[in-house]
């Protein structure tokens, strides 16, 4: 891809992401006490993150074998709480290695 | 500022290895190096660049790409609200900078912080991160373009790893966020079969699923505080 295709999109991405950050800090000087709009941002994340992972992960490899592997070796390394980084790389290099072996 | 930067060590070293994923599945979109670490620098936040990452990639419109990113960094806003009612006396100037620097590891920091936050804790914590994510990505996307294509596509997962690391450790200890998890995960499925785009599946699952489940369970407002 050429810079005249991803700029635009990039300024996007920033501009938006900026405004949602910097918005708050400028304006709000008291905290939110709808409990209902409470109650919905704590459930955006794993919403978000839920749908993000459903169904793209099946086709993240290229080969459903080394998915396979990589999915569940995330899911046994989450399962026992390892964190980010050790879950993220665990699936990666499970899911090399199962493709070098192949 | 010697202590933000000294809490910010750890996060750096999260960020730089996790970036490295997001760099090769950015060049594995079409992005150089250079481009990846342009979109690294200016949002910093992963899951909200590697969903815009892929709407750029795929040529999106513009709106979708703007409701996404609103979407997925709804979360932001909120931190911000909370980072404001902590912050020392600060000019508009210092907010600007501050509202840069808010991800969801770095507020974490920031907020566990006993007492009141000053700008000049808050920039040398985010100084380190951001140094981090950005080089981790650069060098992602350097080494996507290196590696033989089988082998930088089965590093395209480590990014879903993240996802994962996030999401089951909660699940296990919250049966309303399991219910969400597993209804996102239904209704994603159901409307990428029916051809909705990846954007505004993310969109739609968000505000259906997290609407009905705030509804559901209006308690877990106490969990935000």
């Amino acid at each position: 891809m050429n810079w005249t295709e991803v700029l635009p999109g990039i300024a996007i991405m920033a501009g938006t992401t900026y405004l949602v950050r910097v918005i708050p800090l400028l304006l709000f000087k008291n905290k939110i006490t709808n409990r209902t709009i409470k109650a919905f941002l704590y459930f955006v994340p794993y919403a978000v993150l839920s749908a993000m992972t459903i169904p793209d992960v099946f086709s993240s490899t290229g080969n459903g074998i080394s998915t396979a592997a990589g999915l569940v070796t995330a899911v046994l390394l989450a399962w026992y709480d390892k964190g980010l980084l050790i879950v993220s790389l665990g699936a990666a290099l499970a899911s090399v290695v199962v493709t070098l072996v192949m | 500022m010697k202590d933000g930067l000294k809490l910010g060590i750890p996060i750096a070293l999260g960020y730089f290895s996790v970036s490295v994923a997001y760099g090769m599945s950015a060049a594995l979109l079409g992005f150089t190096p250079v481009m990846a670490a342009l979109i690294s620098v200016t949002n910093l936040t992963s899951a909200g660049q590697f969903a815009g990452t892929t709407l750029v990639a795929q040529h999106a419109g513009f709106v979708e790409l703007v409701v996404t990113m609103l979407v997925i960094n709804a979360r932001y806003f909120l931190m911000g609200i909370s980072l404001s009612q902590k912050l020392e006396k600060t000019t508009l100037f210092q907010r600007l900078l501050i509202a840069y620097g808010i991800t969801d590891e770095i507020y974490a920091a920031a907020i566990s912080k006993k007492g009141s936050l000053s700008f000049s804790f808050y920039m040398g914590l985010m100084v380190l991160p951001i140094l981090g994510w950005t080089a981790g990505t650069w060098c992602g996307a350097a080494a996507g373009d290196l590696l033989p294509p089988s082998l930088a596509s089965a590093c395209g997962i480590a990014m879903y790893g993240m996802f994962i690391a996030i999401l089951i450790p909660k699940a296990r200890t919250s049966r309303p966020v399991t219910v969400c998890i597993v209804a996102s995960a239904v209704l994603s499925t159901i409307l990428r079969k029916l051809g909705l785009s990846a954007g505004w599946t993310v969109i739609a699952v968000t505000i259906l699923i997290a609407g009905i489940m705030a509804f559901l369970h209006p308690e877990a407002a106490d969990e935000l505080d």
